[in-house]
């Protein structure tokens, strides 16, 4: 990898983070994980003056249960939430999903933080976190502020951080004993971005579905919620859920590229839909 | 021999010890960075290299027209396979015109590599950009593009070779099949990317060039042939390389250029590929649009192959670009045998990466086209895809027998090796499964593919080579020699990169000198230290370089005995060799051991008058034949309908590659080649736009498959010796690649027939299998109900497919 020069900080705290942000201005660039970044560096798309490795930031690198949601350091590895008891414990799918991005190596860099940061509607992490109702807890110079992940991912790879915040915690929620999830990735390889993702996550009521939410990946300019679909399982029995899906890709507008065309996304949209709504049913 | 080894060079390899091109650092080393078009027809309006000059650390900058003095013969192709076939002039750097995205407009040398790339953004230059011709149909029309603007075509040769009535044949069939087939651009991906380093030899003239090459012995005669140096002023060594797949073996322009740029500046000068440059720059493999026709009889005997081929060559000619598919061309009979056959090959010029040897090299096109449509004329004939290719195999032999293409194949037995895979597979089973998931309509279906192939290794007899339009010299070399303190040194001319041979010869050598491996230390990859080898490809080491080092070792034990007789003064016919030790018949306490014998030849004072002294033997090998290992496969898919999603979940290879050395580097070929035939039928395709850009420039585009896309594979072997060699042995490297794209392709079209799809391309991505399963329900696409897979219009499509 031969990019462009650039000088290297390490940032102790979020403040100084945010310090080295404001001194370096728009050629800066923050570094955690490294799995989008570097990318770029080393193809000279991107030729920041200056990297802040916020990577070594004591205390970021946490999941503590607050309450009624688990508050996750915007450091902390997918490994990590791979195998953390209380993700395990309270909210399977943000574990689960963590293991499917990339492969263990990029789960052993790659963070929850900059995973949100990024905005990626291939991401997995921002759909799931947006069918989660989670919250992203930023800094900036004039102190913090916590974002809900509809009004954070604002259009492909742009998120309503500003350019001196930092993105330092997420919260989801604990899902309740009835709440069964499902996160179905479609790649053609593995370790691919998901040409197609859906995340459910649905309330079980006397048999019947109380309310589902279904985030989508990869099926618009951000992370989205398939509301058409959620709308049709609002107290339906599990035997509508074949129906319901097929609305999945209304309202959506997925990309077509070499991967996949719009219209096979769409179509994956309503199969991986119906499929994942079945799973977390079952779970 | 026949044991398994552990792989001596692995140590090595896995501890970080390995000496890599890039790991070599001269004193006053300089490096080369290259500024490639981004464009992939263009004319240069405008170059100006002379701020990159001014740029701290840069020592010098060159256009094509500032070195087109030092490289007289360009970048030579070593092929001609027609009278007439053209071979457009390639200089390392060009000059006016670039012909592909990643051509090389300029070379910035530097004091390290950042400067060197930071410099090329320096470099003024400006395009005017032309037409582009991309597709091989569109390359021959009237009026097309021209790749090269002084040839009045894009045509590079017209081959064509037939044998028997093949009209007649075709006329008078019951059935004829045609089908087209597309061989999708591969891009090789060897883990260490290509890298030289150039140097003046300080001892005693001349220069040293390290690169990351299959081929030294190959590099040192093209060096010079293209930069007018002389040959024995050139040495070659290929340190530890990191596989090559056939990418390395070709001579490429940047090699030529560090080699002149060192001559000119009087310094080391290294070049490093960074991996969007390899995806540009370095060969790509395949390539070939393939209409494949059969005739038949209503019982399923073939009667005549017809295969009309056009081969991509890209923009230019690289060492062997237009053998490659010639050289595979027989194989399009496959392992059948009957009474005519043809094939036309044209090769093609377009505005893309220059295509050459990929691992298999012209046998996996073939491979796959006659086992496709041997798979379509079971289906038009409702019949079992076993009982088609039973009723064409050869009856086994050992014997070379002549086949309709006009080889003589070595010796097989198809019959062995079906009856193997269908046993291990437990065929019945898996069409028991197959049948109650369709009666089940289940949405994931089962798939049961079939390849029983043929390849050709071995290269080869010098005079064969000869015929294919690439000179000769298919021999292999060895020299053998036993030291002072009894230990063993091999030079080989092979040139390993990843296959084993420092054990597989170590194995060879240690059985027939009846010493252990580890006495036995194996050289190669430096034409200083092998003098005479013809590299390591196709194949060919074992069952021509491995047969040398036997061989050699043969002439060792003779002269040793001769020694042993005059130490234990016995009648050199009286004198027995096993276990390392010469005894005389019938008194088996009188022995010397080689050990002993070979001290005895070294010091020279206890030997028979007259003979030089020494253990010391060269063996030039020139096969009398190629080698023809076959093998039958049996991959067993399981295709999601409803999002065209394919998993193989189990993998059946039954090889026959002759008698085997080390049973572990020979699964480890295997396991490495089945990777890279599945790779071709599920995953990778380099695809370029219609403005001639790479779009799969990265790996993120580019589908290679990892671990979890791959089957685990239960492999097994016949054993039928080739009577080309005195092992018996035939060459393993390429039969997965070979063996598996017809295998997974065969199985899903297998398991979706009964919806009506007969045909898929490569590679089968669920977007493509997804489409076809539309299309054969003749339903457009994004109107499927969901809920399942096969439901009521199954068997309207079961009629629709039978045509």
């Amino acid at each position: 990898m031969q990019p462009v020069s650039f000088d290297y900080e390490v940032a102790e705290s979020v403040d100084h983070a945010i310090d080295l942000l404001k001194e370096n201005g728009e050629d800066a660039k923050v570094l955690a994980g490294g799995h989008s970044l570097i990318p770029l560096l080393r193809l000279r798309l991107a030729a920041p003056t200056v990297l802040v490795d916020v990577g070594r930031i004591d205390g970021l690198n946490y999941v503590r249960d607050d309450g009624d949601q688990l508050a996750i350091g915007a450091l902390t590895h997918h490994r990590q939430l791979l195998h953390n008891e209380l993700v395990q414990e309270h909210c399977g799918i943000l574990g689960y999903t963590a293991g499917l991005l990339g492969d263990p190596s990029v789960q052993h860099r790659g963070t929850i933080g900059g995973a949100v940061s990024h905005g990626d509607p291939s991401g997995d992490m921002p759909s799931v976190i947006r069918a989660l109702e989670g919250e992203i807890v930023v800094q900036g110079p004039d102190g913090g502020r916590t974002i809900s992940a509809e009004d954070f991912f604002l259009d492909y790879l742009y998120t309503a951080l500003d350019p001196l915040e930092i993105v330092t915690e997420v919260r989801v929620p604990k899902l309740s004993s009835d709440t069964g999830w499902s996160y179905k990735k479609f790649s053609r390889r593995s370790q691919d971005w998901a040409i197609v993702g859906v995340a459910a996550v649905v309330e079980k009521s006397n048999g019947n579905i109380g309310s589902a939410r279904i985030g989508l990946t990869s099926m618009g300019s951000t992370p989205i919620r398939a509301t058409a679909v959620e709308e049709a399982l609002s107290g339906a029995s599990p035997d509508d859920v074949a129906e319901a899906a097929k609305s999945a890709d209304e309202g959506t507008s997925p990309a077509s590229d070499d991967a996949a065309s719009e219209e096979f996304r769409r179509h994956l949209a309503r199969v991986w839909t119906r499929r994942a709504v079945e799973e977390a049913l079952g779970r | 021999m026949g044991g398994g080894l552990a792989r001596k060079e692995d140590p090595n390899l896995v501890t970080g010890k390995a000496n890599w091109t890039d790991n070599i650092k001269l004193p006053g080393m300089l490096h080369m960075s290259l500024l490639r078009s981004p464009f992939a027809h263009a004319k240069i309006t405008n170059l100006d290299v002379s701020a990159a000059l001014d740029q701290p650390g840069v020592v010098a900058a060159y256009t094509g027209a500032d070195l087109a003095d030092e490289w007289p013969g360009g970048v030579p192709c070593a092929a001609t396979v027609t009278e007439d076939q053209k071979t457009p002039f390639q200089g390392p750097i060009v000059q006016d015109e670039v012909n592909y995205m990643g051509d090389v407009v300029a070379a910035v040398v530097a004091t390290d590599r950042y400067t060197a790339q930071d410099a090329l953004e320096a470099i003024e230059v400006d395009y005017e950009p032309l037409d582009v011709v991309m597709e091989m149909e569109a390359a021959l029309e009237d009026g097309a593009t021209l790749v090269h603007e002084d040839m009045e075509d894009n045509l590079c040769f017209d081959w064509k070779a037939e044998a028997g009535d093949v009209e007649g044949a075709f006329e008078q069939a019951d059935v004829v099949i045609k089908e087209r087939y597309i061989q999708q651009r591969l891009i090789p991906n060897a883990i260490e990317p290509r890298a030289t380093v150039a140097t003046q030899d300080p001892g005693h003239g001349g220069y040293v060039v390290y690169s990351a090459t299959q081929v030294p012995h190959l590099a040192k005669i093209v060096l010079s042939l293209s930069t007018g140096i002389p040959e024995n002023q050139i040495r070659v060594v290929a340190p530890d390389v990191g596989g090559g797949f056939g990418s390395k073996l070709n001579v490429y322009r940047e090699e030529i250029m560090a080699l002149v740029i060192a001559k000119k500046l009087g310094t080391p000068v290294k070049w490093v590929e960074d991996r969007s440059e390899n995806y540009q720059a370095t060969i790509q493999g395949r390539g070939q649009l393939q209409d494949m026709e059969v005739a038949a009889t209503n019982e399923g005997r073939i009667l005549a192959v017809r295969a009309t081929l056009l081969d991509d060559m890209g923009a230019y000619l690289q060492l062997l670009t237009p053998v490659i598919s010639v050289s595979g061309a027989a194989m399009f009979a496959g392992v059948y045998t009957f009474d005519a056959f043809s094939c036309q090959i044209k090769g093609v010029f377009t505005n893309k990466t220059p295509t050459d040897a990929y691992r298999g090299a012209g046998r996996p096109e073939a491979a796959y086209a006659i086992e496709r449509i041997v798979d379509s004329l079971a289906r038009r004939l409702d019949m079992d895809p076993i009982e088609v290719r039973r009723k064409n195999f050869y009856e086994p032999f050992d014997e070379p027998t002549a086949t309709p293409a006009g080889l003589e194949y070595d010796s097989m037995n198809m019959q062995a090796a079906v009856d193997r895979a269908l046993e291990l597979s437990d065929y019945e089973g898996l069409r028991e499964e197959q049948q109650r998931r369709r009666e089940n309509n289940d949405p994931v279906q089962l798939g049961i593919g079939f390849s029983t192939y043929t390849e050709i290794c071995g290269l080869g007899p010098s005079q064969a080579l000869a015929g294919l339009g690439i000179g000769g010299a298919g021999w292999e070399a060895a020299n053998v020699r036993m030291l002072l303190t009894g230990k063993v040194e091999v030079a080989t001319g092979t040139s390993p990169h990843g296959q084993g041979h420092e054990t597989s010869w170590s194995q060879i050598a240690a059985d027939a000198l009846g010493v252990t491996p580890d006495d036995v230390e194996v050289l190669h990859g430096d034409t200083a230290v092998s003098p005479m080898g013809r590299d390591t490809y196709g194949s060919r080491s074992l069952a021509v370089g491995g047969i040398a080092v036997h061989l050699a070792c043969e002439k060792v034990v003779d002269k040793a005995k001769k020694i042993a007789a005059h130490m234990l003064e016995a009648s050199e016919d009286d004198i027995e060799f096993e276990g390392g030790k010469f005894s005389v018949a019938g008194s088996p306490d009188q022995s010397v051991a080689i050990q002993d014998v070979s001290a005895t030849a070294f010091l020279g004072a206890n030997i028979p008058e007259g003979m030089e002294p020494g253990l010391n033997e060269n063996m030039v090998f020139d096969p009398p034949n190629f080698t023809f290992p076959f093998g039958a496969h049996v991959c067993v898919t399981e295709t999601d309908t409803e999002t065209g999603k394919v998993r193989i979940r189990d993998y059946f290879a039954v090889d026959d590659c002759g008698p085997v050395i080390n049973p572990v580097i020979v699964d480890g070929q295997l396991h490495g080649g089945l990777a890279q035939g599945i790779a071709q039928a599920l995953y990778e395709e380099a695809i370029y736009d219609e403005d001639g850009t790479l779009v799969t420039g990265s790996m993120v585009d580019y589908m290679i498959p990892g671990a979890p896309e791959l089957p685990n594979y239960t492999l097994d072997r016949t054993v039928t010796p080739s009577p080309s060699n005195p092992l018996g042995v035939k060459g393993v490297g390429e039969a997965g690649t070979i063996g598996a794209p017809p295998a997974v392709i065969n199985s899903i079209i297998d398991g979706l027939s009964p919806l009506g799809v007969t045909h898929i391309d490569m590679p089968a991505l669920p977007m493509r299998v997804w489409e076809a399963i539309q299309q054969a329900r003749g339903e457009s696409a994004g109107e499927w109900t969901s809920g399942g897979g096969i439901q009521a219009e199954s068997a309207d499509a079961t009629q629709g497919g039978d045509e």
